[in-house]
């Protein structure tokens, strides 16, 4: 293939493109994102394609292996096109009856089809599922339709007509106003107006200047960013080339964490595609706009997610922030303007481009515009990515597209923003997820990890293993942050142990507040949220850990005891063969006992036990101190 | 010289454009604790303990570290209101004892918090001297949020003990009692 020589010859390429789709009747879209990976969908892959051309039926017949689809509790998924049955949990030995259906055209496999618990009705097309009912996939909508690796697929989805559209006659001016009038706000957290960033490094003095995709994401549960690189890295280029030439930039960097490898091969891959194309280097699309990206692997640090740390890598230094009074857009690799965006935004560019601000507009609240990803995780039944326009509330996030809270727990509490986020409670449920709501609550929108908890969790632990995080990924740079955080972590250890003082409470909240006022990035300025957080919604736990030494959710090990329900326990000795400290006793009649002195609390009896038994049950560790050594069971300490 | 003006502390004063609040306070004799700062070396912005608050002409009012903040014109700074002073008298605690000159001046006589958790206040004033002015980059950071630590390239201490240019510098004498 020859290069594109002028933004018109994309329209020819695109018909090309779309006519080798059309080629085939029918295409089997296979998610190969890392979560159905993980299940298995590579074989399945192949197994679809052995199959096929078993039968030989490949003239009409094709898989596509796609990035991650979404719905990734029920992978691998497989949808097949154009009739969008979508079949979820599919395995290599379903796939000759899947085909078999296929060329019959009988129906389809139901009992692979998605169960409305409701009414028992199996619903086979994708757009029925309440998982994807209620999104508004924007983004992720292509992630289905295209293989990742293959620049034409893009192209044939109308991928590259926004730059076209770009080159063939709109001024940087033009460009510049768009973005700024669809209030386009950061993905990545702080909600910054891309509009100013971009305008800022473009009337910078200095040159030259750099665009710079932030693929450093880092929060845990969270892999919105990672998705849309692996599924449709193209989109993201696009982005970062409009932006380019809006701004005058000819280097671009894409900083991507080493621990995404599929993301970085797909958006190497779609460099030298797009270098092919004559779409990146010298005179993109025929042009005097001339424009390159190199990647850049990040080494593991969080923090290098932070605008300044992320340049400081990308120079060679450590990545650790710098203060930051003059802004990286004026100021930022090598001192020169440089303006970064996430993964996310710089997906939404194109779409901007092609549908218009006023589209965009078009969706979100008044200050939020367009649709967030989330990566919906956690406590809840449908996990997976949801694309959702902006005041949807949390409720219809997590009750009407996540299924609710499995096995019949209650909801507890949400965690959003990751973590440096805070937990929302129950109560404000109905809140319209909106960058600036979400603030005024304690949260914040961060990158979009949505963290579902139920009944079982405990928010002292929440609290305690966010900032335990955080402790050992802040760069330890500025003493609010790194000193607080190990104080923080030091209460809130021994809260959690039993060994909480009256005024430990006031002390987390006066660090919380310090280090909210004095941190030098916002890595520390928002580290506090998840104990401040906590301590405003779910203070009466905190309360109960220091006066009662009671963990109501039976998570904080130190205080709780395992005890066997002598009425309940069958001797089936699964408790027995799974302790790892032989702190059972084998008793002679049919009753099991533990060892409390020899317990380490683990679990593993807890988890062992049969659930149509439940017999190895959680009592608050007081209990226990108040009997006599020995082999307590539930019943002594009933009595 | 381009220069600008900005008043700290109800005082007027004139700076060089490009100059940081703390420059200009102290050339006017105000002083600001620091920590991590030394003019022989670039701002560093760490310690924390020479933030003020400032008010911007446009009425924004914010808490800043005084040792990277560039001058503004028409700025206002107080460089000792409650605010920073319940700042440094935290930062005094946390870092208790390793690192004491304030805390006279700041009424700290303990800590409410475990204390000997660090014998040194990881104000890198070592690593930086040893990097920026001695260009020799004997000593580092490693590891990172409440695992970092300073640390001494190894087979150094030799080399170490015969400069000795940054034990004057510590202030809690931990590099010289390493080498």
């Amino acid at each position: 293939m020859s290069r594109l020589k002028k933004p018109a010859d994309l329209k020819k390429l695109k018909k090309e493109a779309v006519a080798r789709r059309g080629a085939k009747k029918t295409w089997l879209a296979v998610c190969t994102g890392t979560g159905c990976r993980a299940y298995g969908a590579e074989p399945l892959a192949d197994s679809f394609e052995g199959e096929i051309a078993r039968r030989g039926i490949a003239d009409t017949v094709g898989v596509r292996r796609t990035g991650c689809h979404g719905f990734c509790e029920r992978g691998p998924l497989v949808v097949i096109q154009p009739e969008d049955t979508c079949y979820l949990g599919a395995k290599p030995k379903n796939v000759p009856d899947i085909i078999d259906r296929l060329t019959t055209g009988e129906g389809n496999v139901e009992k692979l089809l998605y169960l409305d618990e409701a009414n028992g009705e199996r619903l086979s097309r994708l757009e029925q599922i309440p998982f994807y009912k209620h999104q508004k996939r924007i983004l992720l909508e292509n992630n289905v339709l295209i293989d990742p690796s293959d620049i034409l697929d893009y192209i044939a989805v109308g991928g590259y007509s926004a730059l076209a559209k770009v080159l063939a006659g709109m001024a940087p001016e033009d460009v510049l106003k768009e973005v700024t009038d669809a209030n386009l706000r950061g993905r990545g957290g702080g909600g910054f107006p891309a509009g100013w960033k971009w305008e800022t490094t473009r009337d910078a003095p200095e040159e030259p200047k750099y665009v710079i995709v932030n693929a450093d994401e880092g929060d845990p549960g969270a892999y919105m960013d990672r998705s849309i690189l692996e599924g449709n890295p193209h989109s993201v280029l696009e982005g970062l080339i409009i932006g380019a030439y809006t701004i005058g930039a000819s280097q671009g960097f894409i900083y991507v964490r080493q621990e995404y490898p599929l993301a970085r091969k797909h958006a190497e891959r779609a460099l030298d595609q797009a270098r092919e194309y004559g779409l990146l280097g010298r005179n993109i699309l025929g042009t005097d706009f001339s424009f390159d990206v190199k990647i850049h692997r990040g080494a593991g640090a969080f923090v290098s997610g932070e605008s300044s740390a992320l340049m400081c890598a990308i120079e060679g230094h450590v990545g650790e922030p710098r203060p930051k009074y003059i802004h990286t857009s004026e100021k930022g690799l090598w001192g020169k303007p440089s303006c970064l965006n996430n993964v996310e935004t710089w997906a939404n560019v194109p779409h901007i481009i092609n549908h218009g601000a006023e589209w965009f507009g078009r969706m979100g609240t008044e200050k939020s515009k367009g649709t967030k990803i989330f990566s919906l995780v956690g406590k809840v039944k449908n996990t997976g990515l949801v694309e959702v326009p902006m005041g949807i509330t949390l409720r219809d996030i997590i009750f009407k597209i996540g299924g609710g809270v499995p096995k019949g727990k209650k909801f507890k509490a949400v965690q959003t923003g990751g973590p440096s986020g805070g937990v929302i409670p129950e109560s404000l449920l109905d809140l319209p997820v909106d960058f600036d709501e979400l603030t005024k609550v304690g949260s914040m929108m961060g990158s979009g990890g949505m963290i579902v908890m139920d009944e079982n969790t405990c928010m002292v632990d929440t609290a305690r293993y966010y900032t335990n995080f955080l402790a050992h990924e802040s760069c330890g740079k500025c003493v609010p942050c790194r000193e607080g955080l190990r104080q923080t972590l030091e209460i809130l250890n021994r809260i959690a142990a039993g060994r909480g003082k009256e005024g430990d409470l006031a002390l987390l909240e006066e660090l919380g507040e310090f280090m909210e006022a004095a941190s030098l990035c916002a890595l520390g300025q928002s580290a506090p949220f998840p104990v401040l957080s906590t301590l405003k919604y779910f203070r009466k736990e905190y309360e109960e850990h220091i006066r009662e030494k009671r963990c109501a959710a039976g998570v904080c090990t130190e205080l709780i005891a395992y005890v066997i329900d002598q009425e309940k326990c069958t001797a089936c000795g699964a408790c027995f063969r799974n302790c790892p400290v032989d702190a059972i006793n084998k008793s002679k009649d049919k009753v099991f006992t533990i060892i409390q002195e020899k317990c380490i609390k683990c679990g593993a009896c807890y988890t062992a036990c049969p659930d149509k038994f439940s017999a190895v049950v959680k009592v608050p560790a007081t209990t226990m101190q108040k009997q006599s050594a020995g082999a307590a069971t539930l019943h002594e300490t009933k009595a | 010289m381009e220069t600008i003006n900005l008043t700290i502390d109800g005082k007027p004063v004139t700076a060089e454009k490009g100059t940081t609040v703390l420059k200009a306070a102290q050339s006017v004799g105000i002083k600001i604790p620091t920590l991590c700062h030394d003019d022989r070396l670039e701002d560093y912005g760490g310690c924390r303990m020479c933030m003020v608050e400032i008010e911007t002409k446009r009425g924004r009012k914010r808490l800043v570290a005084s040792c990277v903040y560039p001058v503004e014109e028409g700025l206002q700074v107080q460089t000792n209101t409650e605010k920073v002073r319940k700042i440094r008298r935290m930062i005094i605690e946390l870092l208790w004892p390793a690192w004491q000159p304030y805390a006279e001046e700041y009424g700290v006589t303990s800590s409410r918090f475990k204390t000997g958790m660090t014998d040194c206040s990881l104000c890198g004033l070592c690593v930086r001297y040893c990097a920026d002015v001695k260009k020799a980059n004997r000593i580092y950071f490693e590891g990172r949020g409440v695992d970092r630590k300073p640390a001494l390239v190894e087979g150094s201490e030799l080399q170490c003990r015969a400069c000795g240019e940054c034990f004057t510098l510590c202030g809690s004498g931990w590099i010289a009692s390493r080498c």
